[in-house]
């Protein structure tokens, strides 16, 4: 544990001590602001529509956080990869993984520690988020639960492109293919379930399983069901799983 | 402490060490020498556990590099080729780094850092970033990385490459300090090095052991012949034959064929002797009396390719027409400049 913990304090102090972790956390909060204030004004217009209507008021958490999470999905399938290209390329250019692999460490707590460190910058760029939803809670009364099952959604999905990016970056010693490829991945990864859209029930079915964001919708909604909290888990436990061997046949192969 | 049993390591079609066996006694510096690509690296590479070897095996400290690693990295300290540093880290944050990962007690780790920064001089850059260092520090915090857990083993690969003169000699005084309480192995292309610092030299090419002794055995089973480089002021069409008509000589060739940075003048040879004969005096001799004008006498360097020539073809040295070594291993740049 004490070496996981120093391998992921060394990522993330990475991250912070060149610019990369303030361009994604601006970057984001800049884009979530966008979809946050859209969708905002939009609420406001509808629930004053309702209420002319002599309707109840309109429901905030459906009706504008859902919307919300749902975007903020896609920008974090976009910033991703930024976060996660440089993980193990840069230490196999630099060199530095030779002193990470001759260390008395194993290489699961290196991937470990990776993907904590990776975890911490997602955690901070979702809880500068927050004081969006902050604003929220001031003027209005949303129900916390719902919010905080979305964002326990954010953190199991970002979880996966995490896992899925750290794969990617120990394939090659080039930072721009392995964000370049990351992206791709990421993107198969969304737009599978629209390969559903045409085909049979039974190959819909599959599909829509396989998709990472499709998983997130019932988050978004404010609902934690097992079934895709085991998804998102079993998927991370692959992805380091993947890098692990990746790691490990990059040694036998020099 | 090191003890290396026949290791091969293959990599697709291409093996890079072969058969390759040694062992290391506690406290001993041992020089492994080779040109580049010789499988120094690759060596050290499965000695720090890096890599698995394709065949074979080898234990660190009592501890197989490959069955049980976490314990024999314990005991290891590596300084790979190019120094591992994180750029954006200081020297201080680094250093603290490395001392987690390789399991310094939490308490002893601030001592450990200032010691080894101490040792290695490189405490007035402390809290400079990594990637702002100078190669020569580089190569110091490298070192120091390597010996911040205090291992029984320390593993250098090419320590004083891309040092100043000044900081070879305090890198090797350093290193030679060491020997004692830590084991050492240290892998260069540098003869003078390892004459100056090991016990016992292991000389590797194209992956095999050619060789394995110590430094003065080394040396004087190279000893005896000697290449001379001679400058003319004005020699005759004939300065080439007669030279060679000198007793003792074996071969006079132009000494234009290394490639030298200066094109040699027209007037230079390397005049080649025979084991164990000095022609110095006879050639100055003849040379003054046929009034060429004698600008330059010296012993030539030694390269390692002569080394290796030599080690190579012990036995028909003279049919392979390998360059001798100098009588001294007097560390002499061939880059120098010519009086």
């Amino acid at each position: 544990m004490r070496n996981i913990l120093a391998i992921a304090g060394k990522e993330l102090r990475s991250y912070f001590a060149s610019p990369i972790a303030f361009i994604i956390i601006g970057l984001f909060s800049l884009l979530f602001g966008f979809f946050f204030y859209t969708y905002l004004t939009l609420f406001v217009r509808q629930s004053e529509m309702m209420m002319m209507q002599g309707g109840g008021a309109a429901n905030i958490n459906q009706q504008m956080i859902r919307g919300v999470f749902l975007n903020s999905a896609v920008i974090i399938l976009f910033v991703m990869p930024m976060i996660t290209m440089r993980t193990y390329s840069e230490e196999k250019r630099s060199g530095t993984i030779e002193l990470l692999l001759t260390s008395p460490i194993t290489d699961f707590q290196i991937i470990v520690g990776k993907f904590l460190g990776a975890m911490g910058l997602y955690a901070a760029m979702l809880f500068v988020t927050m004081l969006y939803m902050a604003i929220l809670f001031i003027y209005g009364n949303p129900e916390w639960r719902p919010i905080a099952a979305g964002y326990l959604g954010l953190l199991l999905m970002g979880g996966c492109f995490i896992s899925a990016g750290l794969f990617v970056s120990s394939l090659t010693k080039n930072q721009i293919v392995a964000g370049i490829l990351t992206f791709a991945v990421f993107l198969m990864l969304w737009v599978i379930d629209w390969i559903g859209e045409s085909s049979s029930p039974t190959t819909k079915a599959i599909v829509e399983h396989l998709s990472i964001t499709r998983h997130f919708d019932d988050f978004a909604r404010g609902v934690v069901d097992t079934n895709h909290v085991i998804y998102y888990l079993s998927f991370i436990t692959f992805g380091l799983f993947l890098t692990a061997k990746s790691v490990d046949s990059e040694r036998w192969r020099g | 402490m090191i003890e290396v049993q026949h290791i091969t390591k293959q990599y697709g079609g291409f093996t890079a060490v072969d058969d390759v066996s040694f062992r290391v006694e506690r406290g001993e510096i041992l020089g492994f020498l080779g040109p580049n690509g010789a499988g120094k690296t690759t060596t050290m590479r499965i000695l720090t556990g890096y890599m698995p070897p394709s065949e074979g095996r080898a234990t660190v400290a009592g501890f197989d590099v490959f069955d049980q690693p976490i314990e024999a990295k314990q005991r290891t300290g590596y300084l790979p080729e190019t120094p591992p540093l994180y750029p954006d880290m200081t020297v201080r944050e680094y250093l603290d780094f490395v001392a987690r990962i390789k399991g310094v007690p939490s308490r002893e780790r601030k001592e450990r850092v200032k010691a080894v920064m101490e040792r290695t001089r490189v405490a007035d850059m402390a809290d400079r970033q990594c990637g702002k260092l100078s190669k020569g520090y580089r190569q110091r915090v490298g070192l120091a990385q390597a010996l911040i857990h205090n291992p029984e083993v320390l593993i250098l690969d090419e320590p004083t490459a891309g040092l100043d003169p000044k900081q070879i000699i305090d890198t090797r005084d350093l290193i030679r300090g060491l020997a004692g309480d830590h084991t050492i192995v240290l892998s260069t292309h540098i003869l003078p090095e390892v004459a100056q610092t090991c016990q016992r030299v292991v000389i590797i090419n194209k992956g095999r052991v050619v060789a394995v002794d110590t430094p003065d055995n080394l040396t004087a089973r190279l000893q005896g012949a000697a290449t001379l480089f001679v400058h003319l002021d004005a020699g005759g069409a004939d300065a080439a034959a007669a030279l060679a008509a000198i007793p003792g000589v074996s071969r006079v060739a132009p000494a234009d064929q290394r490639g030298a940075a200066p094109p040699p003048a027209p007037d230079t040879f390397e005049v080649e002797s025979e084991r164990g004969v000095d022609v110095r005096r006879l050639l100055a001799n003849t040379i003054v009396t046929r009034g060429w004008g004698l600008l330059e006498l010296r012993p030539m360097r030694m390269s390692l390719e002569d080394v290796f020539l030599q080690v190579t073809t012990e036995e028909q040295p003279q049919e392979a027409g390998a360059p001798g070594l100098a009588p001294t291993l007097e560390p002499q740049s061939e880059e120098a400049p010519r009086a």
